[in-house]
């Protein structure tokens, strides 16, 4: 159960892991997540599916190390198991005919992308994936956005590739086009998705993004996934990821997302600290 | 004349529970209940009348044979005492520390008329304890057919031992890493040890009942597909999992938990072993525990193990608290502070997002509302604020939806599935009990309706139904 059959670095800390999970690969659809716990004495962390094969039975997950979680997740190796897997979990993406949609993607956000943008294609919409990463080298999954969407077109912070500035500044470098769309699917850091929610409410285009909230369950029992939408309570993980971007409340949700930040930070110090003792004294 | 067996003493004083001392308890998560020793257990079960009609077992949700458990305990026979009990309950280490036996069996105990009733559920949890758990020699032929039974508390933990002995091959799903349900995220350590809850589960699984965690039935696979997958009958038990929020100003900000969220992070995922575990909680200075019930003894006194100065604030008066008596001694004895005729109003935060502040207000007590309690109502003017770190909604909870979002088929009354008197749901061969249709209950109430719909999914089998 739960073993990674594949597992390849897209980036330095972005890892593509195909993991065995047989029954999520049957029932998955785009927009929902699957909740993990890498190790024995590992806090359940939400990672969403970015595709599913029924016949070989497993899912694919893209993960950036960036605290001590993922981190764990992304260093176990192909042959080795994660210790829990549950999904899938949330309810699927808005998918619909709109005509023209625009998907906007940052950071890992892209491989999030993936699932929706090409289920919007293939009901007959236009797909154009905005995307977004910091340089050239962070550029992940060309291809295979390439291969979902009718049109890809990326913005680097550095200019090393693309547009020069963010995704949300790309996406207003052509907002002639792009307000004219019937559907905007927002997924990525909270900072983008909030500026990206800000322009479009500006145009005027419906706009849905997919929630990161910290979660613990993952099945609406503990309430610690709430964020206000439109004035009212929801909790994500069963009643999202997926919510009317216009009516978030974002900064709560960035708020709410740093609870543990000192307490993580302390955690991982020391645990360098304890790493470089143990290097120290092998030296 | 032959002397027939130790003497009974029913007069003799009712045998105190050793508990460890108040100061080493909030050291760490050790049972704070340390249970009977040999000698106290003895001169306890000696207290027994040994009544020719004992209302004791009539009380009893499972209708253990009490009389007969204490007759053997008396003999010294803790073995066999441990196997009156397991023909009606598999569970004696968990119910014998969580059980409200003051209000089944100690309350209809005769000697209880007068003196103090006797101890048994600290009889219970010391045969649990003492005697090793043996093989109660009840295994069935197996009939070939197969019972789902999801979530993995304790109406289906008990609804399993009594459909394996009928011979059905039993599945239990649960939704989370961990087996127990409210057992394991929703009662502390420091009451339930982990190891008594795997022992009694592990039971379960040598009698051959196949347990399923990470399984949302619902999600990973929909009420259809277990039939498809040759279940012939599904026990809904998946409890009463959905958080009562306080519906105040402030409540999204950081460090406001409710009692579901913070006794998960605790109790599951062991957050006050972090940064070990992986999972933290956020206890500060000063903690505020809003409700009266068991879960906010429960959060308070994890506060309180946490370092955090804890206060319980409840609307209504002491008389009205639901938590049972034996918790709110315990969460006193640790420092716990009581502030009653209270209620929050809104919460104050920092720049950071961070709860600093609670706004709350005086109430009395008025007429009795539809619970039978008086009604709290608040006193116009009375507003005061205390300052606050770590607030816990401890205010109730409702039944978990998700199985019933996946089935809308399956009919529901305010989020709890509905039954018959059979305990069949508006699905054929779909059964229900438990928290899921009670709202939020007990433990052993949960444990009579897994016992009866076991009987019910029998029966319908039986019948072809
Ligand atoms: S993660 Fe617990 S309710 Fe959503």
């Amino acid at each position: 159960m739960n073993r990674i059959f594949h597992k390849v670095m897209l980036a330095p800390e972005v890892a593509w892991l195909e993991v065995e999970a047989p029954r999520i690969a049957r029932r998955w659809k785009p927009g929902q997540f699957v909740i993990i716990r890498p190790t024995d004495d590992s806090e359940r962390i939400p990672l969403t599916i970015v595709d599913g094969d029924a016949a070989r039975g497993t899912i694919l997950l893209v993960v950036q190390g960036v605290g001590r979680t993922s981190r764990l997740t992304i260093s176990r190796e192909p042959g080795e198991a994660f210790t829990d897997l549950v999904g899938p979990l949330g309810e699927p993406a808005t998918i619909g005919v709109f005509g023209r949609v625009v998907c906007v993607g940052g950071g890992v956000g892209v491989a999030e992308l993936l699932p929706v943008a090409a289920a919007l294609r293939r009901v007959g919409n236009h797909v154009t994936a905005v995307c977004g990463a910091r340089s050239r080298s962070q550029i992940i999954l060309d291809a295979e956005l390439h291969a979902a969407a009718d049109e890809v077109c990326w913005s680097t912070d550095d200019g090393s590739a693309g547009f020069h500035g963010t995704v949300v500044d790309l996406l207003r470098s052509r907002e002639a086009e792009f307000r004219r769309a019937g559907m905007i699917h927002v997924i990525g850091p909270i900072p983008m998705m909030r500026a990206a929610a800000e322009l479009t409410r500006a145009w005027g285009v419906r706009t849905f993004a997919s929630l990161n909230p910290i979660m613990v369950d993952g099945t609406g029992m503990c309430g610690g996934c709430r964020v206000t939408v439109g004035g009212k309570v929801r909790f994500a993980c069963v009643e999202g990821p997926e919510f009317d971007a216009h009516q978030v409340d974002f900064e709560e949700l960035a708020r709410r997302n740093s609870a543990y930040r000192e307490q993580e930070r302390l955690a991982m110090q020391n645990h360098e600290c304890r790493i470089g003792l143990v290097l120290t004294r092998q030296g | 004349m032959p002397q027939t067996g130790p003497k009974r003493t029913p007069k003799a004083p009712r045998q105190e529970l050793p508990l460890r001392d108040p100061q080493s308890r909030t050291q760490g998560c050790g049972e704070v209940s340390l249970g009977f020793t040999l000698k106290q257990a003895q001169m306890e079960a000696r207290r027994c009348l040994d009544c020719k009609d004992p209302k004791c077992i009539e009380a009893c949700p499972l209708h253990i044979d009490i009389k007969s458990f204490i007759a053997r305990m008396i003999e010294g026979d803790f073995e066999g005492a441990l196997e009156r009990i397991s023909e009606q309950n598999p569970f004696p280490g968990v119910c014998g520390r969580v059980c409200q036996c003051e209000l089944y069996c100690e309350k209809a105990c005769l000697l209880g008329r007068k003196l103090k009733p006797v101890a048994v559920g600290a009889l219970e949890r010391f045969a649990a304890d003492y005697a090793s758990q043996c093989g109660n020699g009840l295994h069935a032929e197996p009939n070939g057919r197969k019972v789902a039974l999801v979530g993995s508390g304790p109406a289906s933990l008990i609804a399993a031992y009594d459909l394996v002995r009928k011979g059905y091959q039993v599945t239990i799903f649960e939704a989370l890493h961990e087996l127990g349900g409210v057992l394991a995220y929703g009662i502390p350590p420091f009451r339930l040890p982990r190891e008594i809850l795997r022992q009694e589960i592990d039971r379960l699984r040598a009698m051959g009942v196949e347990f399923c965690n990470n399984f949302i039935v619902g999600k990973t696979a929909s009420l259809d597909e277990l039939f498809e997958e040759g279940y012939s009958a599904v026990f809904v038990g998946t409890g009463a999992g959905l958080p009562h929020l306080m519906k105040i100003p402030g409540e999204n900000l950081i460090g406001v938990y409710t009692a579901n969220e913070f006794l998960t992070r605790l109790n599951l995922m062991r957050a006050y072993d972090f940064p070990h575990s992986g999972t933290p909680v956020r206890v500060g200075k000063r903690t505020l525990v809003v409700g009266g019930g068991n879960s906010a003894m429960d959060a308070a006194r994890w506060a309180r193990r946490l370092g955090s100065e804890t206060t319980i604030l409840f609307r209504r008066g002491r008389a009205e608290l639901r938590a049972r008596l034996e918790e709110i001694d315990r969460a006193e004895e640790e420092g716990v502070h009581f502030e009653f005729l209270a209620a929050p109003v809104r919460l104050l935060g920092d720049e950071t997002g961070a709860v600093r502040e609670m706004e709350c207000i005086r109430m009395r007590l008025g007429e009795p509302d539809e619970t039978g309690r008086p009604s709290p109502i608040p006193i116009p003017g009375s507003e005061y604020r205390v300052p606050v770190d770590t607030v816990v909604a401890a205010i109730g909870q409702s039944p978990n939806p998700t199985l019933q979002r996946a089935t809308p088929q399956l009919i529901t009354n305010r989020g709890k599935i509905v039954i018959d008197d059979r305990g069949q749901t508006s699905l054929p061969r779909v059964f229900a009990g438990g928290d899921v249709v009670r709202g939020g209950s007990t433990v052993i109430l949960a444990m009579r309706d897994g016992r009866a719909a076991a009987e019910a999914i029998d029966r319908a089998l039986q019948e072809g139904r």
